[in-house]
């Protein structure tokens, strides 16, 4: 990589031992991906809590602090592992609560921001198109790139510190204009009518055409989608695709036309999503007994339009004794809906709120699943039945509406087609 | 290429294919070939090694010390602190070899000190089955299996660990 003078003192040590070992870090990074040099960045967001990080990762990061170790670009972190009201009741670990505390004293000393939240798009920070970031959690990653025009690869928590610290990161992947031009071709024919239905699409795309550099372009459903639309078919996109970028003609920034969005080039490969489609991806869930234990909204965590969605559609009713609902959602949003209103209308209905979390990555999930009787886990979110999996759940997609009168019944139907 | 381990010279490398990209040092071990994609998030028991995710073509096996072969990987952040943190609990691969992978798969490889490489030049399920003893070297960017495992021999794809030496 071609350094400038600037970057060859970070890697000589003249900022200091954790900022020349980031900057290796990052060479190294670069050198795989064929970089030829470095970008500067505006922004970074960041994930890092003790379930991913573990012993040697909080480790890692008290001896980074210790050398004085800052970020020189405002940074911000992806939802933590613990609620801390919730220790208890959620029958998590006390030790390892504390060690997440530590985490958060320490990035706090490294001027990182503890937003605590993966929607930092919907409630931070919105680059602008061509504006470099740094983003970790890759459901924010494919909405900069997509939704805002902002070009970012999927950063792991280690390499946002570092872009953090030099305030750059290597120009690879979608920094670049050659990854940015659609490879699948989707037309949508299928009537898109509920968040649940947007990541069925992910689903469905992502799982054909696993692929980070697949960029799926989306036409033909003649319908504007909104902000919380894009996100869970973003979300499901990496998720299943391990995808950092969608269009869709005519709502995007890169994809005012077809041919702009595939860059003049022809489609690797096309489909076509109908309604049966969509049917045979919620048919294909097994529901073992039909009892419903557990009903999640999470993953990525409610927009302050979806927590009053809920709200209303909870209004009156009561969660089925036997059945435990949980929502996640950004301590900044929580705030918002304890002040209209909403979050007081959920908990009356016996809806459980987690503030600053996201279900799949709670600390102790494996062995909280089992003590609780959890089997089946519904949702409407793509993304979270599918990557929840490491903990054995029996995972049941459903439309939102289904989700809130499984929750109040305590009931699930349905099965393999 | 289709050379068997009882007529080969120790050291004969019996098949081989290259990557296009390669991190890290010299490994051998004995591999893990999945048809599947891999997250250390999705699929990975970060506590045993242990692939546990209902339904994995792998589930039931463990990573540990192994030459792991995914097509893909899935999802993504996570691989940045997570194989960090399973090379610590002395529970991590010798090298991830995948067919395509993603930014934090490498990001967390390298920060791990773990081999991985990206791109195969034929499907790796048509050259190595499941323990086979291989080598990855990412200076030359070539994979080459070193000894034919019992699962290649018998059709089954039961494990068998082999003693010989680890070169990390």
């Amino acid at each position: 990589m071609k350094l400038n003078s600037e970057e060859k003192d970070m890697l000589a040590g003249g900022r200091g031992v954790v900022v020349r070992d980031a900057m290796a870090f990052q060479i190294s990074v670069g050198e795989f991906w064929g970089a030829e040099r470095f970008v500067p960045i505006s922004n970074a967001h960041m994930m890092g809590d003790i379930e991913v990080m573990g012993d040697a990762g909080l480790d890692w990061l008290e001896h980074s602090c210790e050398h004085k170790a800052t970020c020189s670009v405002p940074t911000t972190t992806n939802p933590r592992c613990f609620d801390f009201n919730h220790v208890q009741d959620l029958g998590q670990d006390p030790g390892e609560a504390e060690k997440e505390k530590r985490i958060i004293r320490i990035l706090r000393d490294m001027n990182v921001v503890t937003t605590d939240t993966c929607i930092n798009y919907q409630t931070v920070y919105q680059p602008h198109i061509g504006e470099h970031v740094a983003w970790g959690d890759t459901g924010t990653v494919i909405y900069a790139n997509s939704v805002f025009g902002a070009r970012t690869n999927y950063e792991g928590g280690p390499a946002v510190l570092a872009a953090a610290m030099t305030g750059r990161t290597p120009a690879y992947g979608f920094h670049l204009n050659e990854h940015r031009g659609g490879t699948v071709s989707v037309r949508i024919e299928a009537k898109l009518d509920d968040l649940a239905d947007w990541g069925a699409v992910g689903k469905i795309v992502g799982e054909a055409h696993q692929n980070y550099f697949s960029v799926p372009v989306l036409h033909g459903s003649g319908r504007s989608p909104v902000a919380d639309e894009l996100k869970q078919l973003g979300c499901s996109l990496a998720s299943y695709g391990s995808m950092a970028m969608f269009h869709i003609v005519g709502a995007t920034p890169e994809a005012p036309t077809l041919e702009d969005a595939f860059r003049g080039k022809t489609p690797r490969a096309e489909m076509v999503i109908r309604d049966a489609d969509l049917e045979r991806v919620y048919a294909g869930y097994e529901v073992g007994d039909g009892h419903a234990p557990l009903v999640v909204f999470s993953g990525p965590q409610l927009s302050i339009l979806e927590m009053k969605d809920l709200a209303w559609r909870f209004a009156g009713r009561h969660v089925a004794k036997g059945t435990d609902v949980y929502i996640t959602t950004a301590p900044s949003v929580a705030a918002e809906a304890r002040r209209l209103g909403y979050l007081q209308v959920l908990e009356a209905a016996g809806v459980q709120l987690l503030e600053g979390v996201c279900f799949y990555i709670l600390q102790n999930l494996s062995a909280m699943r089992v003590a609780h009787g959890w089997n089946n886990l519904v949702s409407n979110s793509a993304k979270l039945v599918n990557i929840i999996g490491a903990h054995k759940f029996n995972t049941i997609l459903r439309r939102t509406q289904e989700c809130v009168d499984i929750a109040c019944s305590g009931r699930v139907d349905g099965g393999a087609a | 290429m289709n050379a068997t381990a009882s007529d080969a010279p120790v050291g004969a490398v019996i098949a081989a294919f290259t990557v296009n990209r390669a991190f890290g040092p010299v490994v051998e071990g004995e591999a893990l070939v999945s048809e599947e994609g891999f997250s250390p998030r999705y699929d990975l028991n970060r506590w045993t090694g242990m692939i546990t995710k209902p339904g994995h073509k792998l589930e039931g096996q463990s990573i540990r010390d192994r030459i792991c072969f995914f097509p893909t990987a899935k999802g993504g952040i996570a691989a940045g602190w997570a194989f960090y943190d399973i090379k610590n609990k002395k529970i991590a691969p010798r090298a991830f070899v995948f067919g395509v992978t993603n930014p934090v798969m490498v990001q967390g490889a390298i920060f791990a000190g773990i081999t991985i490489t990206e791109g195969w030049s034929q499907p790796a399920g048509q050259v190595i089955a499941n323990g086979d003893w291989v080598r990855v070297d990412p200076g030359r960017k070539v994979v080459e299996v070193l000894r034919r495992g019992v699962a290649a021999h018998s059709g089954q794809m039961t494990e068998q660990r082999t003693n010989e030496g680890d070169k990390r």
